[in-house]
């Protein structure tokens, strides 16, 4: 099948701050109309790649192409292409919600006519009818990172970067802005996130950039990371030292590997139901038996979380 | 890996300034009054207060001569607040640059737009002024039309030397030191209220090197109908910084937000 040509092109990507590599020759390519995650511990390069695409910091060295455009030639032109939700809400508090949206259609040239029906239409998409001439001050954690979605939009961007979109947010906000992202995505807009949520980059993106220390440790669609990093299932086991080593000794030839944590033992295994039966059959007291899917948190564990793996 | 930052557009600088003007508009008529009794009580207390006891200098009446320089003062206080304290804090605190920058706006785009806005508003200073001298009965002669371009001139000047500071602060405390230490002095001694030729040597020339003196020497000249080929010396001095600096504090301001 005839591969799209990718929407953002990152090669040798580096970014040095005097003491500090913050990103550290990264590569990697974004189709469109998918949804990209970097996934990765505070401080490990997330939101210095995503700065670099919306142009606001400059590269060191390497080459990053958005939409065609060279980011350190033609700034305006990319910055044309991309709506961005910054981590910390940089909505304009001397402005109320419509006026928001209005005076950033500005920054885009947009005209006056398209601005307010623009900017109709987004209220009406992100449910803020009832807000509309209220002081940006006055709405709710959830309200406010819809309004910053909104605004990015205004433009009718082919990329929307979301940097840590859920960050601080309640669950039904969480799975408000996770409804609209997933819309959006269906309009064939290209979604690009930092998370440290597992679930969120489980529930949203198509591939995983794994980021650790400026680097890009691993790369591949949620499922085939936790396939390709740890195993499709876990047995996990809480209960004293002791019997936990017991067991760990009596089935160790049988699981792919295992992650000894403080309060409790993982056993990573292609199929979960008959090393839950046989680990049953031993009678060996704990206090919980369980066996589950690999999430991408084990990923990230196993990745990042060094400290944690015996 | 270095490249040259993108040239600035007065388009998109326009929007920034516009942006200023939509939050503005929602505030002026709270923020314009005291702008109209400042000029009221300086001209009440300084003219007939001192000028009761100083009723000529240089050949003026006192009030004359310190009216035209308490003009050019007050631009610079409006133009210079808007470009230190309100830049700072839409900088630093409100975030607001973050979101501007995020569209084609670049940051030069953005300082320029700041340093319009920072004119602007030492215009509406300098206005209002202005408008309380004619009631006073000074400059009601055609000469003064000269004084309109120079009001914005001036706080375009005023607006780059506020600018340049906050370019290069961390802290929004060291502005007490660019009022108190910078502008305070200049308010003193750059020949509002006393000829400069009182004063020694040494600070007649340090004086030539600081912006208010030659708007002050400009707006006197032209209040009181004094035209002399000085006046031309002052105005290149005025145009000549004034380009120096916006091209200074563009790059200052795209280095400090485009790292």
């Amino acid at each position: 099948m005839h591969k799209p040509a990718p929407i953002i092109k990152a090669r040798n990507l580096t970014k040095k701050y005097a003491t500090l590599k913050a990103v550290d020759d990264v590569n990697f390519q974004i189709e469109p109309g998918t949804c990209y995650g970097f996934l990765g511990p505070n401080g490990a390069g997330k939101t210095t790649v995503m700065r670099m695409i919306y142009c606001v910091t400059p590269l060191t060295s390497g080459v990053l192409e958005v939409n065609g455009e060279n980011v350190m030639e033609n700034m305006s032109a990319v910055k044309r292409g991309i709506g961005v939700v910054t981590q910390d809400d940089s909505l304009d508090y001397d402005l109320n919600v419509i006026n928001n949206l209005l005076v950033y259609a500005r920054y885009y040239d947009l005209t006056r006519d398209q601005a307010v029906r623009r900017a109709n239409e987004l209220i009406e998409f992100f449910q803020l009818s009832e807000k509309r001439n209220e002081n940006v001050r006055t709405l709710s954690g959830g309200m406010k990172r819809r309004l910053q979605i909104a605004r990015a939009l205004i433009n009718k961007p082919s990329i929307l970067i979301l940097d840590e979109p859920s960050t601080g947010l309640d669950p039904q906000a969480r799975h408000h802005v996770w409804a609209k992202c997933h819309e959006l995505i269906e309009q064939g807009v290209t979604l690009l996130l930092t998370t440290h949520y597992m679930d969120e980059a489980e529930q949203l993106c198509d591939k995983i950039a794994v980021m650790d220390r400026g680097k890009i440790i691993s790369e591949a669609s949620p499922w085939d990371l936790i396939k390709s990093e740890v195993s499709p299932y876990v047995v996990e086991i809480r209960g004293e030292k002791q019997a936990r080593e017991k067991i760990l000794a009596a089935v160790a030839d049988q699981i792919d590997f295992h992650e000894s944590l403080s309060d409790r033992l993982l056993l990573y295994t292609p199929d979960a139901t008959p090393l839950h039966a046989q680990i049953q059959d031993m009678k060996i007291p704990v206090k919980t038996l369980l066996s589950r899917r690999s999430s991408l948190e084990d990923v990230f564990l196993k990745l990042t979380g060094r400290e944690l793996i015996d | 890996m270095r490249t040259k930052a993108p040239k600035v557009r007065l388009k998109a600088a326009l929007r920034v300034w516009q942006r200023n003007a939509t939050v503005y508009k929602r505030t002026w008529k709270l923020n314009i009054l005291p702008n109209f009794f400042e000029p009221f009580l300086y001209l009440l207390g300084m003219g007939l207060g001192l000028g009761a006891y100083i009723t000529e200098m240089e050949g003026l009446p006192y009030i004359n001569f310190i009216a035209p320089g308490l003009l050019i003062s007050s631009i610079m206080w409006g133009a210079t607040l808007e470009t230190t304290y309100n830049v700072f804090v839409k900088m630093n605190f409100d975030r607001i640059y973050d979101g501007i920058l995020s569209t084609p706006v670049n940051p030069k785009d953005l300082a320029l737009g700041e340093l319009l806005w920072g004119a602007t508003r030492g215009t509406i200073y300098g206005g209002a002024f202005l408008s309380i001298l004619f009631v006073f009965g000074m400059g009601l002669h055609w000469g003064i039309l000269f004084i309109f371009p120079l009001i914005f001139i001036i706080g375009f000047m005023f607006a780059t030397i506020g600018l340049l500071f906050t370019s290069v602060i961390k802290e929004i405390e060291l502005f007490n030191y660019f009022f108190t230490l910078f502008l305070t002095p200049l308010f003193l001694f750059s020949g509002i209220f006393f000829p400069m030729s009182q004063l020694p040597q040494a600070v007649q020339i340090i004086a030539w090197f600081t912006p208010l003196y030659h708007g002050v020497e400009l707006s006197r000249g032209i209040f009181n109908q004094i035209w002399n080929v000085d006046l031309l010396q002052h105005f290149a001095w005025i145009i000549v910084v004034t380009i120096l600096n916006t091209s200074i504090v563009l790059r200052a301001i795209h280095k400090r937000l485009y790292s």
